[in-house]
């Protein structure tokens, strides 16, 4: 075991796939000679070359396409955005033709690509760089969406991705790429669709995905110190759902806090709010709490955005909530 | 005009009597089935047996036609808009199919799923059927990039090129203009064809257009542009064979403006009152069938009995498409859940 970064998971994931299979490539924009605008894909040039990494032009609707248009007939191009924020520009050709060409075709074709960078805000960049996407990518069908949090996911999840023959929106996160963790020196993957119970407990469930796994991990710990165990599942896929992950441990807790960076109107924690809902109402002792981006576009200014977005003391004032301890 | 000469100097470009007569006929042939094709199923239209948005290819035969005699359909592709039953009977999709899928049943070529805007043969390199407007250029360049790996990483001899046919309308969009730029620096086997009819939608060129003569765009992707006759299927021809070369041999992509005309309005339920009957009626003068047929008959490569010969085979092939449409199964429900992820 070895502890490393999450760039660095995924620059394995990435090289590793690149050398088991020659059709598989990376687009995007400064991915080759400037090794990745957050340097995943460094050394990848110096190794495998043009066009294998290919630098593109700014132009994400076009590159993206392009991208959709060589998985279809049997290259597995991994497209990079520089951040989801830009992949906006992209959305037509991930809606209308990544997710929807087999569909299309009536079962003719098949779209093996994936679709990686980071999403979600970082920080002083103000409202277009600071997005919380997921809920756009996780309404389509035909696309599957999966959010990492850690250095282990990264890799395994990345692996499970690039090997997997339908479309895959892969999240990441500016803040996370240095985040460190143990990964096996060994080959694994981490398969999709399959969420993980990373801290377990019997006194409320706290939902999440993604880099919001980190307050919510500290929100556990202050909330054990107050004498509440709290079971923790990273979602890991948000398309398709681990329904019953999450449904197995809130018929054991009977008490559910969804944490969710994105904004809360059709968001993507009001969706798994409501199957919750639906499908434990016998078993919850309690409302389904949901900690969420305030609904306002994210401000420059550092104490306005940390108060925008969900933190420890919002995830455990939410348990808190739910156990009647306020 | 620039347009206008071109025509002029295409019509006494190519003798008929340099090709061989088989191959003019199956043109010919092919280029009236499209054309009895998209007839009876616009009267089928009117019977309400198919539905939704149509947009019939009358008038731009010679185009798909010529394309996939210039192309080696087992080695390129093509890939077009929502106007592209055309393209999909000349890329060898048995007509009922076609047809089916308009009914929205199980047997047809997307099992119902696509509808008129999406005619798909992934065997026989016919990728689609886009119904957003310029949305398949970047995924035609795509397929380009794949066919170039395919050469430089991959080491396969026989890779080949992607031709994107697309409307006027479509030049203005982003993806046009990205997809070039990406073709060019790439040097990717890519040809684009501007099927001009000269509306987009209910819009003409010149009201929307800075210029109406769409070769001027590839100057500034430093690609070479050409202009042909869309309604002279040989300069088509001729046109797509050397783009096609200079795609495959010389690794560099081509922009054709096409000039055509479409009978019919933008769709089925258009009556195009935007246009004047004079304009139609100058451009069914140059029809492209009856302009193959006529040079064809001067030259004596085809008796009168011969068309009549070939009329009814179409007429009889498009009544079969109607049969075995109708007669066909409409997809069951639990279809809906189907053709979405691969297992």
């Amino acid at each position: 075991m070895a502890e490393i970064a999450v760039r660095d998971a995924l620059n394995q994931a990435i090289d590793e796939e690149m050398e088991r299979d020659e059709t598989v490539c990376i687009i995007g924009e400064e991915v080759a000679e400037y090794e990745g605008a957050y340097k995943v894909t460094r050394g990848l040039l110096k190794k495998y070359g043009a066009p294998r990494v290919q630098d593109t032009p700014i132009t994400e609707n076009g590159f993206t396409g392009l991208g959709i248009g060589a998985a279809m007939v049997g290259l597995r191009p991994i497209v990079e955005w520089m951040t989801f924020n830009f992949s906006i520009q992209a959305l037509d050709q991930v809606i209308n033709n990544a997710a929807k060409m087999r569909h299309m075709s009536g079962g003719q074709l098949k779209v093996p690509i994936v679709f990686r960078g980071p999403n979600g805000p970082a920080e002083y960049l103000s409202s277009q760089h600071s997005q919380a996407l997921q809920s756009v990518y996780a309404h389509i069908p035909g696309l599957k969406v999966v959010s990492i949090s850690n250095a282990y996911d990264a890799k395994g999840l990345l692996k499970s991705a690039i090997r997997d023959d339908n479309p895959v929106v892969f999240m990441e996160a500016e803040l996370m790429y240095g985040w460190k963790g143990e990964v096996p020196d060994e080959e694994y993957l981490v398969p999709i669709g399959e969420a993980a119970v990373q801290r377990e407990g019997d006194d409320v469930t706290l939902i999440s995905f993604g880099k919001t796994m980190r307050p919510v991990h500290e929100a556990a710990e202050e909330l054990a110190n107050q004498g509440v165990n709290a079971e923790v599942i990273d979602l890991r896929t948000l398309r398709p759902l681990d329904e019953e992950t999450v449904y197995a441990s809130v018929r054991k807790t009977n008490r559910a806090v969804i944490v969710d960076e994105g904004w809360p109107i059709a968001g993507y924690g009001s969706y798994v709010g409501w199957l919750i809902g639906k499908n434990c109402f016998d078993e919850l002792d309690a409302e389904v709490e949901l900690v969420h981006s305030e609904d306002v576009p994210m401000p420059y200014n550092h104490t306005l955005e940390l108060a925008v977005q969900p933190s420890t003391e919002k995830v455990v004032a939410a348990a808190k909530r739910v156990l009647y301890m306020e | 005009m620039a347009t206008q000469s071109a025509k002029k100097k295409a019509k006494d470009k190519y003798d008929v009597s340099d090709y061989e007569k088989e191959f003019l006929v199956g043109a010919l042939e092919e280029m009236m089935l499209i054309r009895r094709f998209e007839e009876k199923a616009a009267q089928m239209y009117g019977l309400r047996k198919i539905g939704g948005f149509f947009h019939a290819y009358n008038g731009q035969e010679a185009i798909s036609s010529a394309a996939v005699r210039a192309l080696d359909m087992k080695r390129d592709y093509i890939l077009t808009a929502y106007r592209d039953h055309g393209h999909a009977i000349s890329c060898g999709i048995d007509p009922k199919f076609v047809m089916a899928e308009l009914y929205g049943k199980i047997t047809g070529v997307a099992r119902g799923k696509g509808g008129s805007m999406h005619m798909f043969d992934a065997e026989k390199h016919m990728l689609g059927g886009n119904g957003i407007v310029g949305a398949q250029i970047p995924v035609a360049t795509g397929v380009a990039f794949a066919e170039m790996y395919r050469k430089k990483v991959l080491g396969e001899k026989n890779s080949g090129c992607a031709f994107c046919f697309f409307g006027d309308g479509a030049v203005h969009q982003g993806a046009f203009h990205e997809s070039l730029n990406m073709a060019s620096v790439w040097n990717l086997p890519a040809v684009y064809v501007v099927e001009n009819n000269q509306y987009g939608m209910g819009t003409a060129v010149s009201r929307v257009s800075a210029v109406t003569d769409f070769d001027v765009k590839a100057v500034g992707y430093a690609m070479s542009g050409t202009q042909l006759n869309g309604m002279d299927f040989l300069d088509v021809y001729e046109g797509f064979r050397a783009a096609a070369k200079e795609a495959i041999e010389n690794e560099r992509p081509t922009l054709i403006d096409c000039k055509t005309y479409r009978y019919k309005g933008h769709s089925i339920s258009d009556p195009a009152k935007y246009r004047t009957k004079d304009e139609l009626e100058s451009f069914k003068a140059r029809d492209p069938i009856t302009l193959l047929q006529g040079r064809m008959h001067e030259a004596g490569m085809i008796t009168d009995d011969e068309y009549r010969d070939i009329d009814q085979r179409v007429k009889d092939e498009v009544q079969e498409a109607v049969d075995f449409a109708e007669r066909s199964d409409e997809p069951a429900l639990d279809t809906m859940y189907e053709d979405i992820y691969v297992d």
